[in-house]
């Protein structure tokens, strides 16, 4: 509890109050009902946001039926409303979040620890706040033109590098014959470091968040011990905030699951019945180690990607379609943010101060 | 003694540079934003200003002027090709307008009421209950303003008033874009009202003030421009949002200001522009970039002044 929370006055405090003034004052009695109906349409504009919630659902498990059901989530898409499944946008999104997660939790972490631990208020850093604050702010699918001109134009090259065509000449002795590798430009990596960028500023703000509340006695006590700046930071600090920065990352993390705007601006695939590497089970990630290797570089599709695309379909049968891949969107989306409460509730308990 | 000590000296020494390697990673860790940010602009300026080499941008092929007045958006190469943001503008414009009709009223009442009326624990349930509705992504609200509101609940009601609604509009996607960003409201709006000193309530009560003066006379106006960055934040949102306004508010870019019909806004024309297979140099590529620039000129213009009016606001009461 924040020491904020204090601010606003407990329900008892005021209405003895209110008793006191109920009198046969006509003008008193206004008042008092304008404040009554004040609070009931304070009140309505808050629960409406609960059966909003309630109805949203409600409607998509609706629109589901006829769809829904375990063939879904084995099927790839198929132009017959009845047999297309979301395999292959499943595949996509779990490769797609196991490299964001990769590429930002390291930088996320780290650019935190920096701003709370080790900058001194110097006007790089100031200037390194400012910018964090407005990024945050930068419309995701801006981040999906950086991505669609730098790191799939990258991707081109490299793909064309390694096309197995490409002779390069050694100080002019003798050519050499670069190996025919499988990269695509519109690859994982590339829709990953999207995604990196769009939540880095999330994860950041989180991790400073769980490093604040990280009490300085703890930083005091370990210097005063002679432990170093490094030392601290690694041995004390970082394991003390842990759990907040974990459950912080996993719910920023979660949000690129849902984001499907830069993906399709870096032109990632809408209809494909190809999971990436041809992976489709994940029994696979074991037994087929090369495949393995090839995914991060083919071509996908994503979860929201691919509800965009039934949503968007004429035939109406494609409606339960994408409901019913809302349905497994969200299931994923309550899984990952139950793993998140969890890691909170258990950290918790172990540590207080 | 001695046996000991020059081990651990090297082992300090090491350790110094080993401290001064990692912060310097730490470093370039966060000024990786930094160059994020420079990295946009310039990809947007480079693409829609001024390209350097054979490639020729936006803006060296169609006027400014051109681009900022005219009413027809036809973005195709060769002469058939009217590049007037207008129409676009308008449709964003009109979005983040619905958006904020029904945000506005929904997230500052949700902030008053979980800061002056609820209790602790009502206020537990409540707010999971908004961050639910923020982490939905938005496909799923335009899904939701495709399939649900549009047919089921805007057409029956305008049809009682005699009013035609097109499948695609502009109504529903703002409705749903004010439902997303209702919990940013409500909670920035909640934290400036929470920080109101207590003494001012505690004021107004004793001088016989109900509730409803308290909130809306006394709270309200103390936060009024912590609230005002919060709508300014919420608005920056509404214009940069995608996906609940490509599927639920249709492709055809008219200037209109009538939210019945379907509008095209910045965002939804860039997703169509980049579904389409142009050529990479051809000027209806290069026209993603022109309207980038522009979203991302807007939203940052809206975002620098909501927090600059924050900084103040907060200057103002520690």
């Amino acid at each position: 509890m924040s020491p904020a929370n204090s601010a606003s006055l407990p329900a008892s405090a005021v209405k003895p109050a209110i008793n006191f003034i109920s009198g046969a004052d006509r003008h008193i009695r206004r008042r008092l009902l304008l404040s009554q109906l004040f609070a009931w349409a304070c009140r309505l504009a808050t629960y409406a946001s609960l059966a909003i919630l309630v109805v949203l659902l409600a409607a998509i498990f609706y629109s589901s039926i006829g769809r829904l059901a375990w063939d879904f989530v084995t099927n790839t898409n198929s132009t017959n409303p009845a047999k297309a499944g979301m395999l292959a946008g499943l595949w996509g999104s779990f490769w797609l979040i196991l490299f964001t997660a990769i590429f930002s939790i390291p930088v996320g972490v780290g650019s935190a620890v920096y701003l709370e631990e080790i900058a001194r208020d110097s006007f790089l850093v100031r200037i390194i706040k400012i910018n964090l604050a407005n990024l945050a702010g930068v419309p995701s699918i801006v981040y999906g033109i950086l991505g669609y001109t730098v790191f799939r134009s990258s991707a081109a090259v490299l793909s064309r590098l390694f096309d197995g065509h490409c002779l390069i000449g050694v100080m002019g002795l003798f050519k050499i014959r670069l190996m025919k590798l499988p990269i695509y430009e519109d690859n994982i990596l590339v829709g990953a470091l999207t995604l990196t960028l769009v939540i880095l500023p999330t994860v950041i703000a989180a991790s400073q968040e769980a490093l604040r509340s990280v009490p300085s006695s703890i930083r005091v006590a370990s210097l005063a011990l002679g432990a170093t700046r490094w030392q601290t930071i690694w041995h004390q600090v970082i394991p003390a905030s842990l759990p907040g920065i974990s459950t912080g990352v996993i719910l920023s993390t979660s949000r690129a699951i849902g984001e499907a705007a830069p993906l399709i601006m870096l032109g990632a695939l809408t209809y494909t019945s190809m999971c990436p590497g041809s992976i489709d089970s994940p029994i696979e990630l074991v037994t087929r180690p090369a495949q393995v290797l090839r995914a991060p570089l083919d071509q996908f599709t994503a979860m929201p990607i691919e509800i965009y695309d039934w949503s968007k379909q004429p035939d109406s049968r494609f409606t339960a379609v994408a409901a019913s891949g809302i349905v497994v969107l969200l299931v994923v989306l309550l899984a990952i943010n139950s793993v998140a409460m969890i890691v909170r509730h258990y950290a918790s308990r172990r540590l207080r101060w | 003694m001695t046996a000991v000590k020059s081990p651990e000296w090297t082992k300090q020494r090491f350790s110094r540079r080993h401290e001064k390697v990692i912060q310097a990673a730490l470093f370039l860790c966060a000024a990786l934003s930094v160059l994020t940010t420079a990295a946009i602009i310039l990809v947007l300026l480079g693409n829609a200003v001024y390209a350097p080499g054979a490639k020729k941008a936006f803006f060296e092929q169609v006027s400014l002027w051109e681009f900022l007045t005219g009413t027809h958006w036809k973005p195709v190469d060769g002469d058939a090709g009217r590049f007037g943001m207008i129409p676009l503008l308008s449709g964003t414009i009109m979005v983040a307008v619905i958006a904020s009709i029904v945000s506005v009223p929904a997230g500052l009442g949700a902030a008053i009421y979980m800061s002056e009326y609820a209790g602790p624990r009502e206020r537990e349930i409540l707010k999971p209950i908004l961050e639910v509705l923020a982490g939905i992504p938005s496909v799923v609200y335009g899904f939701f303003a495709l399939k649900f509101i549009t047919p089921w609940i805007l057409k029956p009601a305008l049809g009682l008033l005699g009013l035609e609604l097109g499948t695609f509009n502009a109504l529903s996607a703002g409705i749903v874009v004010g439902i997303m960003v209702t919990p940013l409201i409500a909670s920035l709006s909640e934290d400036v009202i929470r920080s109101v000193p207590r003494s001012l309530r505690e004021a107004a009560y004793a001088l016989g003030s109900t509730r409803f003066d308290v909130s809306a006379r006394v709270v309200v106006p103390a936060a009024l421009s912590g609230i005002l960055a919060a709508f300014l934040l919420a608005f920056s949102r509404a214009i940069g949002e995608t996906m609940a306004v490509v599927i639920a508010g249709g492709q055809q870019p008219i200037a209109t200001l009538n939210p019945l019909r379907g509008a095209q806004t910045m965002t939804s024309f860039m997703v169509h522009a980049s579904t389409g297979d142009s050529a990479a140099d051809s000027i209806s590529r290069m026209s993603i970039y022109a309207i980038g620039i522009t979203l991302f000129v807007i939203t940052l213009t809206i975002n620098l002044i909501s927090g600059w009016i924050l900084r103040r606001y907060r200057e103002v009461y520690q």
